[in-house]
C-alpha cells in the first residue's frame, strides 16, 4: 500500500512542468470605445488560458522590415470569460502600438499576443483584508478585472475604488461602475475629477493627496483594518499614492503597485 | 525601511517585464522573493523598479536603488546579470 505522503506529494520527477509562454495569433472579435481615448479590445485566442485578476498580456506588432514593438496591456475581463480576453487600451498619441489598435485594427484582424502574465499584481477572491483599489486614468483596467472577479465570486470582502480621471467623460466603465456601486455588497466607488467637473458635482475635484487617501481609508476601517491595496496608473500618481498610504501607516508590504509610465 | 522616492515618470515595476522574465527563465519568477545584495532588503521580485527604455532592462532595489538584476538581448540569446541578487527564493514570503 502506498503511503499517504507518496500519494499526495509528487517527487521532483513527477512535479508538473511549467507551460512555456508562447506567442499566439489572436483574432480581434470586438472593439468597444469606452471613452474618447480608451477602448476595450476583445481577443479570441486559440490557446486561451485562465487568468487571474490583475494580470496582463504582452502584445507585439511586426513591421514588414521585421521591426517589432511590444507593449503590455491589462486584462479587464473577469477570469471566467472562457476563450477570450478583454484588454483595455488607451490611445497614446506618440505611441508605437496603441495608435495601431485604435486607428487601424478592425474586428476580424489578427494580432500576436502572449499571456496571461504576472503573478505579483494579482487579486483573488478570499485574499485577506479589505480591498482598497486606487486607479488613475487607464490604470483602472486591472482594478476593474478585480471588481468583476469579486462580483463573479460573490466575494463580500469590503472593497473601495478611488478612481482619478480628468473629466467625467474620461471615466472608463462609468455605467458599470455606477451599477456595481449601488448593488448590495458592491464596492464603494469614489471618483475624483481633476480637470473639470460637471455642474452639481459633489465628489472630489483634485489630484489624489494624503487627505483624500485618509478619507477613503477611513471608509474601509482605517489602517487598523489592514487593507490590501492595489494602485495602478501613471508612475507619478502611483508614487504619490504609495508614499501617501505609507505615511498614513500602511505597511509597504500591503501596497502592490503597477506603474504605467508617463501620462499621455 | 521605506521605499526610495521615484521622480522619474518612465520607471515601471518589474511586474511590467514579467513576460520577458518568464521567456528568459522559463517560469514566473516575479513572485519569488529576491534579497538585495547591496542593502539586504527582501521582497517579491515583482516589486523591483524597472528601467525599460535603455538598450537593456535594469531592475533596481526599491530601498537602496542599486541594480539587482539586468539583462540585454543578444543574437545568441539573452545575457542576464544577477550579481545584485544575494538569493532568489521561490515561494518565499516577503520580509
Amino acid at each position: 500500500m502506498k503511503s499517504a505522503t507518496a500519494a499526495t506529494e509528487p517527487g521532483p520527477a513527477e512535479a508538473p512542468q511549467p507551460e512555456p509562454l508562447r506567442w499566439q495569433v489572436g483574432t480581434v472579435t470586438a472593439i468597444r470605445p469606452q471613452t474618447d481615448r480608451v477602448s476595450s479590445f476583445t481577443l479570441t485566442l486559440p490557446s486561451w488560458r485562465p487568468h487571474r485578476a490583475g494580470q496582463h498580456y504582452d502584445v507585439r506588432l511586426t513591421a514588414e522590415d521585421g521591426y517589432r514593438a511590444q507593449r503590455s496591456y491589462s486584462i479587464a475581463s473577469a477570469p471566467e470569460a472562457h476563450g477570450e480576453v478583454e484588454l483595455g487600451i488607451e490611445r497614446i498619441p506618440d505611441g508605437e502600438v496603441s495608435p495601431y489598435f485604435h486607428d487601424v485594427l478592425v474586428e476580424g484582424d489578427l494580432v500576436e499576443a502572449r499571456g496571461p502574465i504576472g503573478g505579483y499584481f494579482v487579486w483573488e477572491p478570499g485574499i485577506n483584508g479589505p480591498l482598497l483599489l486606487v486607479g488613475g486614468g487607464s490604470g483602472v483596467v486591472p482594478l476593474m478585472a478585480m471588481l468583476r472577479a469579486r462580483r463573479a465570486a460573490a466575494d463580500r470582502t469590503p472593497a473601495l475604488l478611488l478612481y482619478s480621471s480628468r473629466t467625467i467623460e474620461d471615466v472608463i466603465y462609468r455605467a458599470e461602475l455606477d451599477a456595481l456601486g449601488t448593488e448590495p455588497g458592491g464596492p464603494t466607488v469614489v471618483h475624483t475629477l481633476t480637470r473639470e467637473q460637471p455642474p452639481g458635482w459633489d465628489g472630489f475635484d483634485r489630484r489624489i493627496d494624503e487627505s483624500m487617501l485618509a478619507a477613503v481609508l477611513d471608509r474601509i476601517g482605517g489602517a487598523v483594518a489592514d487593507p490590501l491595496v492595489y494602485v495602478c496608473g501613471p508612475t507619478l500618481l502611483v508614487e504619490a499614492v504609495a508614499n501617501g498610504l505609507t505615511a498614513l501607516g500602511l505597511p509597504p508590504a500591503r501596497i502592490r503597485t503597477e506603474r504605467f509610465g508617463p501620462t499621455s | 525601511m521605506r521605499p526610495a522616492v521615484i521622480d522619474d515618470p518612465l520607471v515601471l515595476d518589474a511586474n511590467a517585464v514579467a513576460g520577458d522574465l518568464r521567456e528568459i527563465m522559463g517560469v514566473e519568477i516575479t513572485t519569488y522573493v529576491a534579497r538585495c545584495a547591496h542593502c539586504g532588503n527582501r521582497d517579491a521580485l515583482g516589486t523591483l523598479r524597472a528601467w525599460t527604455h535603455g538598450p537593456g532592462i535594469v531592475l533596481r532595489c526599491v530601498i537602496c536603488s542599486e541594480v539587482v538584476i539586468r539583462w540585454v538581448r543578444h543574437p545568441d540569446g539573452p545575457r542576464v546579470d544577477m550579481r545584485g541578487a544575494a538569493f532568489l527564493q521561490p515561494g518565499g514570503s516577503p520580509r
